[in-house]
């Protein structure tokens, strides 16, 4: 990338961003080697809300560390549910109902909108429109309420099994879903789009901005809305159909402008899709249980090495996880999608504008629980 | 040639495939193993995919780890991660690295390589997937694993102040 300015690098100072800045949404902290209003150097600093889940999870039984996957990412906790459910079930060989895994699908849909409209709102925010988060908030309501209904509660999520889900869903959550699609679908081209995906100032302040490359992307590991911002067709979804993801007619958004516009639109047209599966998944909707019998109170899955991905709203989700016979895990390695997004940040923001690098930041959807684990 | 054919052959002209490698078990039949058994020695192994996710599973030493990036960055396969394994028995720690492609399915590369625990030494991939970086600077933070040639190997989630290394089996809190 050629920098807009030369940049005198004995004329500069240190801008510390964060921990506590509204724009690093959480605890990230970066530090800013500025020439004026230019970036010449961006070290993300991490580890403010670290906490050793990988230790916790070598120091209880398998289900035991169910509840904490939610608290990665908070906004997505229903992937992080599904992903180590996936994860200890391939190691153990449990077989999962057909039911379980569609509704594990339709709460994970449920959530990823929940997510990218969320993410919608505080990036706006950051760019400074304030009306967007009242709408997209109005709309997170309603799938929080619905999830509310089946599992319980409303953000950390516990709600799936090894062998299911631990409630099955009623006819009151399948009419309260297809309501919310409709009531979505209807809002989306007003509210969403005219108001904000075509409005001029928010076009000016992330088109061509923010440019990772394909190639980038791949050195660093960067998946989800943010390699597929950049031409990447990659969705562990479609890659690796994983659940009952292979019944479902949808498609992977991709645009190649390599920018925080295309990332946007990437997102955009993600919560359409997310309501074809759900649409899609209530139709099908199987009979039978929600749990797989005989699943045995003690876990003890056999030696070796198993690797699980799932796609959350941010990107490809690992659990590396090694068992030795023990009910213990002998080694959970959580691949969380965002550090690999983020370790992008200091090559790409370099050259920046501060105020296009906290623009550019926004549009990586950062999720910094999941990130310091 | 299929992604997952030119991969192979890549990796075999650094890592030779060999049957010296013990899969992975299916679960909760036959008696307890110890995790002992698991003798490492070089070599590469194709592996099920839908048992263990993964599609290769290459066990190489610290030497050859640089040539094996090399050789993966080729095929255009992107880092996935970079995990540690204790195992004090043995006295090594293991390195675990997967490797992934974002075009053809079902392409999963998990490389391992052990190194004793007093001295453990491994050359960065840094310089080939960048996102390497911050993935060996955590495997540094919790095993204490010394990545040799890393531009920038110091704490990442851990306080900078830290003397300790969480994750290995004998640290307790």
């Amino acid at each position: 990338m050629t920098l807009p300015v030369h940049l005198r690098h004995d004329e500069t100072f240190v801008l510390n961003l964060g921990p506590q800045h509204p724009a690093t949404h959480g605890v990230l902290r970066v530090k800013l080697t500025m020439d004026g209003e230019y970036i010449v150097k961006a070290e993300p600093v991490l580890g403010y809300i670290h906490r050793m889940h990988e230790k916790l999870a070598e120091a209880g039984t398998y289900p035991q560390f169910m509840p904490n996957t939610a608290r990665m990412d908070y906004l997505h906790a229903l992937a992080f549910n599904h992903g180590y459910a996936l994860a200890v079930e391939k190691a153990a060989g449990i077989e999962v109902p057909e039911r379980a895994e569609y509704i594990r699908v339709i709460t994970v849909e449920l959530n990823r909108i929940a997510s990218h409209l969320l993410w919608w709102a505080a990036f706006l925010l950051d760019l400074g429109g304030f009306t967007p988060l009242l709408y997209a908030f109005d709309d997170r309501e309603q799938i929080i309420d619905l999830l509310e209904r089946v599992t319980g509660s409303r953000l950390t999520y516990c709600y799936m099994r090894f062998g299911g889900v631990y409630n099955d869903i009623d006819d009151e959550f399948i009419t309260g879903t297809r309501d919310f699609i409709t009531r979505l679908r209807s809002r989306m081209p007003r509210m969403y789009h005219d108001l904000v995906t075509h409005n001029i100032i928010l076009i000016k302040r992330i088109k061509d901005i923010g440019f990772i490359s394909e190639e980038q992307c791949r050195r660093y590991g960067a998946t989800g809305p943010v390699a597929r911002g950049s031409g990447i067709n990659y969705d562990v979804r479609k890659n690796e159909p994983y659940s009952v993801y292979q019944e479902f007619d949808f498609d992977v958004p991709v645009y190649s402008e390599c920018d925080s516009m295309a990332r946007y639109m990437v997102r955009m047209d993600e919560i359409e899709q997310s309501l074809r599966i759900i649409e899609q998944a209530l139709d099908k909707l199987p009979d039978g249980p929600v749990m797989a019998k005989k699943v045995p109170k003690i876990l003890k899955p056999g030696l070796g090495y198993h690797y699980s991905a799932v796609e959350t709203a941010r990107g490809s989700l690992g659990h590396m996880l090694v068992c030795n016979g023990d009910k213990n895990p002998y080694k959970l390695k959580l691949r969380s999608p965002t550090f690999s997004n983020l370790s992008l940040y200091g090559e790409v923001a370099e050259g920046m504008l501060l105020a296009d690098a906290l623009a550019f930041m926004g549009s990586l959807d950062l999720v910094i629980p999941e990130i310091d684990r | 040639m299929s992604v997952i054919e030119s991969v192979k052959a890549a990796i075999e002209k650094v890592v030779p495939f060999s049957e010296t490698v013990i899969p992975a078990d299916p679960a909760g039949e036959g008696e307890e193993q110890q995790p002992d058994q698991v003798v490492h020695s070089a070599g590469a192994k194709e592996v099920d995919f839908a048992k263990t996710g993964c599609s290769l599973d290459v066990l190489c030493t610290a030497e050859q780890i640089l040539d094996v990036a090399h050789a993966l960055d080729g095929e255009q396969l992107f880092i996935e991660s970079i995990a540690g394994v204790d195992w004090p028995k043995e006295d090594q720690i293991e390195v675990v690295y997967t490797f992934s492609h974002f075009q053809d399915s079902d392409v999963r590369v998990m490389v391992r390589l052990r190194v004793p625990r007093s001295e453990p030494k491994v050359p960065t991939i840094s310089k080939v997937f960048s996102g390497a970086d911050w993935h060996e600077r955590e495997t540094y933070d919790f095993y204490g694993v010394e990545f040799t040639d890393h531009p920038n190997l110091i704490r990442i989630l851990l306080p900078e102040d830290a003397d300790f290394y969480p994750l290995r089996k004998d640290y307790m809190p």
